[in-house]
């Protein structure tokens, strides 16, 4: 893998000038390696991890496992693509296992994102059937830590 | 009350406590303070190894091992040491198992050095080679290295500094502080100047799996240098294990033998769970090795070009997880600059004398630390400057 991807991954805010440091590549080459990512669709955004609990945002996140009927000539694409077209939806992977969809919605309040599944997921064609499963707490997300710094507790015998 | 500087004895009330301590216990009083000054990597120890450990207690492994070490953990780190360095000893005689590199240091010195027998310790350099050498009833000679010469000892400046009571010459390479590391044209040189004394080598090798560029060579791998070098190393900094404290000695069976009694009787043994622990990272860790190089790599592009860039330049530190700016532009003693730098930015850095006079005019900033965390570093390093020109 591309380590300017890998740095990127971990944060995207870094200026070119320092990833092309740490990679000990020039400036304009960093440039034209992340616009060719972006032309190409492999970076497909930039977006802050935030931690919404910390805020005044009323934020509510569940989980959606979908079943569903998978149509002739299309299997789940039509049926994903549908899903994905909400504003309120997060995320869509296709599963292994024992159900067809996870979808990630989110909403203000609990009783918004039961309304959203149960009028407008819920009634789709070739929905089978919708579970949800609220998120109480988030511990990590993206890889980072949804709390507060440890305390680093190096340094204190060294040398 | 009794008044015990009477009564302790004068050579250890001599002894300064390490500039380092110093520095921290300041910043540790303070709120608000980031550091770039701990010696120590910020990594896990890989859940295996770990795992390792936490299986051994499982087992209740908990009794002393051998002396000189487990068996076990002495034949995989000869196996590492040939895999990895071309280094081969004999895993029942040539080695022995310690309470981290700095016991092995100790023992070392101790095993060598006689009332008045000089040691030659190139600076600026790690901090317990002259204390220990004191405390041996040694006599520390410095060679002050330089940074136009990459911070590497030279042949003239060996020579220069050696005399009849030369005894040991401590070979700190790759380098805390400075970074600086001897290449095989390097340590030829030196052992030119060594083949016709009786000089003994202690290679403190602890960083020897942080190199940037190329591999490390040990002066032990150097023709005719094996027979007079005792090679310290560590499992610490390379796999991130410092509060395991384990190291190890390797060289010549005869100097092992005299070095393990000093070990028998100060310390029985090395933590044996720490012993289990490392024999999986020995025998199944160069991946994390190589991972936790990598990234290191990054950081210390990305800290050496953000020194230059605000104005401090800095020598290209090609081992260990050092940078070594200089201060010299700001006509401040690194003392003072250390000192102000912390008060005015709440940034902790080491002044480059903690490691020896030589190092004045320059500090040290450790990259064990986050691309964020170094980010914000100079960030007000840079401040500090400018507020400084005004």
């Amino acid at each position: 893998m591309d380590k300017l991807l890998k740095i990127l991954n971990e944060n995207a805010r870094l200026s070119n000038a320092q990833i092309a440091a740490m990679l000990g590549r020039t400036e304009s080459d960093v440039a034209a390696a992340i616009d060719r990512y972006e032309k190409e669709g492999i970076i497909r955004g930039y977006r802050a991890v935030v931690d919404w609990d910390k805020t005044d945002r009323q934020f509510v996140t569940a989980r959606i496992e979908i079943k569903v009927t998978p149509k002739k000539g299309q299997g789940f694409e039509e049926i994903a693509e549908a899903i994905t077209q909400f504003d309120e939806v997060e995320t869509v992977y296709l599963m292994s296992g024992g159900y067809d969809i996870a979808a990630t919605v989110t909403g203000k309040t609990f009783q918004e994102v039961a309304m959203f599944v149960a009028h407008r997921l819920a009634p789709l064609d070739s929905v089978q059937s919708t579970a949800t499963h609220f998120v109480l707490r988030r511990y990590k997300e993206r890889g980072i830590m949804i709390k507060d710094e440890p305390v680093d507790e190096r340094g204190m015998g060294s040398l | 009350m009794r008044d015990y500087k009477d009564i302790l004895s004068p050579k250890i009330q001599a002894l300064k406590p390490s500039g380092i301590r110093r520095f921290f216990d300041i910043a540790n009083e303070m709120e608000g303070v980031i550091s770039l000054g701990v010696g120590e990597p910020d990594f896990k120890t890989p859940w295996a190894i770990r795992e390792a450990g936490i299986r051994s207690l499982e087992q209740s492994k908990t009794w002393y091992t051998a002396n000189a070490g487990l068996q076990e953990l002495k034949s995989e780190i000869c196996r590492y040491l040939e895999r990895r360095f071309h280094l081969s000893y004999d895993d029942r005689r040539e080695i022995m198992i310690t309470v981290g590199g700095s016991e092995a240091i100790d023992a070392c010195i101790r095993a060598f050095v006689e009332e008045g027998d000089e040691v030659l310790i190139p600076e600026p350099s790690f901090v317990a080679y002259h204390p220990i050498t004191v405390l041996a009833g040694g006599v520390p000679v410095a060679i002050p290295t330089k940074q136009e010469d990459h911070f590497r000892l030279t042949p003239e400046d060996l020579k220069a500094h050696i005399t009849e009571k030369t005894k040991l010459l401590v070979l700190p390479y790759p380098n805390n502080p400075t970074g600086g590391v001897m290449r095989r044209e390097h340590l030829e040189a030196i052992a030119e100047v060594l083949r016709d004394t009786d000089i003994m080598v202690l290679s403190d090798e602890i960083y020897a799996e942080l190199t940037y560029g190329s591999r490390h060579v040990s002066i032990a791998n150097i023709e005719g240098m094996k027979e007079r070098t005792v090679v310290v190393n560590g499992f610490s900094k390379t796999y991130a294990m410092t509060g395991w404290r384990l190291g190890y000695a390797v060289g010549p069976a005869p100097v092992m033998e005299q070095m393990l009694k000093i070990h028998q009787y100060a310390i029985m043994c090395a933590p044996t769970t720490s012993q289990y622990a490392a024999v999986e990272a020995a025998r199944n860790c160069d991946d994390a090795i190589a991972s936790m190089a990598d990234e290191y790599d990054m950081r210390r592009r990305l800290i050496v070009d953000g020194f230059n860039r605000i104005g401090l330049p800095c020598f290209e530190p090609e081992g260990a997880f050092y940078v070594f700016p200089s201060i010299q532009s700001t006509g401040m003693t690194s003392e003072e600059f250390c000192e102000s730098l912390l008060y005015h930015e709440k940034v902790a850095v080491v002044p480059g004398t903690a490691f020896g006079e030589s190092g004045e005019g320059f500090f040290r900033a450790s990259y064990c630390y986050s691309v964020n965390h170094i980010v914000e570093a100079l960030r007000r390093i840079e401040h500090f400057l400018q507020g400084l020109q005004k």
